[in-house]
């Protein structure tokens, strides 16, 4: 026998299920009252700095189907490549209940540097959970208008061509679009990290 | 900020990701193996909430949904515990959120179907911020278990939906707490996800005596771990920022 380590063995996770909604966001699914306001609905402030952008998209299962009940969250770095102050950079957004899709409206995220200098292409970190999703999956936003060449996420894919499934696409003036598949054919990368 | 490296997640704490059992889980599980890095600044950093972003009342469900004009019907409980690291140390300053049925077992959302009343002074929601030392307390009333469509007659123990925010984005964790003593516990095809039963008993809240107040609440402790940060062996400060 030896000593006990003593460390903590984390929480196990469980689905947020199919309601999650009433938790993390209540004004947006009509219960309002509860509390003043729904927390990290815009990920910045008005008039913070850089450019604002818009990314749509939705979940889709592998049959093709998009989730139309998951939640999301986003959190990235502003402009400048640095993260806050407080819960800027922070966001929730949910599938629409008809549709699947959502909708992210935020600024453009600089280019994160690592401890060692290398410079992280911009991106959004995301964290996808809902009804069927044992723990949350983790995965990024990158852009198709940056260089991702230098990027040391982008440079541990194995599988180069699916590097695609982290790269949303401009589809118009600050507009990008990306669909988020968890499994089957193109399958997004989800992260470990 | 702090951006300490995180401790890897120890995957074998939680459920896999295709658990056929559990049969929404089958077609929304990842199949290919998880990139797997060590963590980033976007990892270690995180959002920080604080105080003013709370309303006064936003960690009693009794009486938040009518800003405390009416009480909601159901056994009165505490539930409260503390959010630590995979170290031990307490995460102080960590967004606790909760969200449950009503005493009869029904959810205040449009996809919920069950024909169980809603309780009109119960919405079903709550919030805090851990203290100094990690400690959250909410006073809430005993969710009611209720039926789901997977099996033909499976049917959800009594539990506390759980999302919890450490320092680090990289320790973002949704969960679940159970009751001591649910007979439901072990036929629930979501807590078996969880393979270990070691790791089941993690989710399961005592009674706390200590803490029930007499003629008003019973008491559950519910303690939570998120994921360590890296840290040489003299430092010993608090988690959080
Ligand atoms: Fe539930």
């Amino acid at each position: 026998m030896v000593q006990p380590l003593g460390y903590l063995a984390e929480t196990p996770s469980q689905t947020a299920g199919p309601y999650v909604h009433i938790g993390c966001m209540p004004n947006f699914v009509g219960n309002a009252g509860i509390y003043s306001a729904d927390l990290s609905v815009r990920p910045f402030p008005n008039g913070a700095p850089g450019t604002r952008i818009s990314v749509t998209g939705r979940v889709l299962d592998g049959l093709g189907t998009p989730l139309r009940d998951a939640m999301l969250e986003g959190w990235q770095a502003g402009a400048d490549g640095t993260f806050g102050p407080g819960s800027a950079g922070h966001s929730r957004f949910a599938a629409n209940f008809q549709t699947g899709e959502w909708r992210l409206e935020t600024i453009k995220p600089g280019p994160v540097p690592m401890e060692d200098g290398r410079l992280q292409a911009p991106h959004i970190s995301i964290w996808i959970v809902a009804r069927g999703i044992n723990i949350g999956l983790a995965t990024r936003i990158y852009f198709d208008d940056d260089d991702h060449s230098g990027d040391p996420l982008m440079a541990r894919i194995e599988h180069k061509d699916r590097a695609a499934t982290l790269i949303a696409k401009s589809t118009g003036d600050r507009e990008y679009a990306h669909d988020i598949r968890l499994q089957g054919e193109r399958e997004t990368i989800f992260l470990d990290i | 900020m702090t951006t300490a490296p995180l401790v890897h997640r120890d995957r074998a704490s939680h459920p896999p990701a295709y658990t056929p059992r559990y049969k929404t889980s089958v077609a929304r599980s990842p199949q290919l193996p998880l990139l797997a890095m060590r963590s980033t600044p976007t990892e270690q950093s995180g959002p920080v909430f604080g105080h003013s972003q709370l309303g006064p009342l936003d960690n009693d469900l009794i009486t938040n949904f009518t800003q405390g004009r009416e009480r909601a019907i159901g056994e009165r409980i505490i539930v409260h515990g503390r959010v630590l690291d995979g170290f031990g140390r307490p995460v102080r300053g960590a967004l606790v959120e909760i969200w449950q049925a009503n005493a009869g077992g029904r959810y205040r959302h449009k996809n919920d179907g069950y024909f169980a009343p809603l309780d009109p002074n119960f919405g079903g929601c709550g919030r805090t911020i851990t203290d100094e030392d990690g400690s959250y307390e909410f006073h809430t009333v005993r969710p009611g278990a209720y039926p789901w469509p997977n099996g033909p007659n499976d049917w959800r123990p009594m539990h506390i939906h759980f999302s919890v925010f450490g320092a680090a984005f990289g320790q973002r964790l949704i969960t679940q707490m159970y009751f001591e003593g649910d007979p439901l516990i072990p036929r629930c095809p979501i807590v078996q996800t969880i393979g270990a039963p070691e790791a089941i008993d993690r989710l399961v809240a005592p009674l706390d005596m200590n803490r029930a107040l007499p003629m008003d609440s019973l008491a559950y402790k519910f303690d939570i771990v998120l994921r360590g940060r890296r840290q040489s062996v003299f430092e010993n400060k608090p988690e959080g920022t």
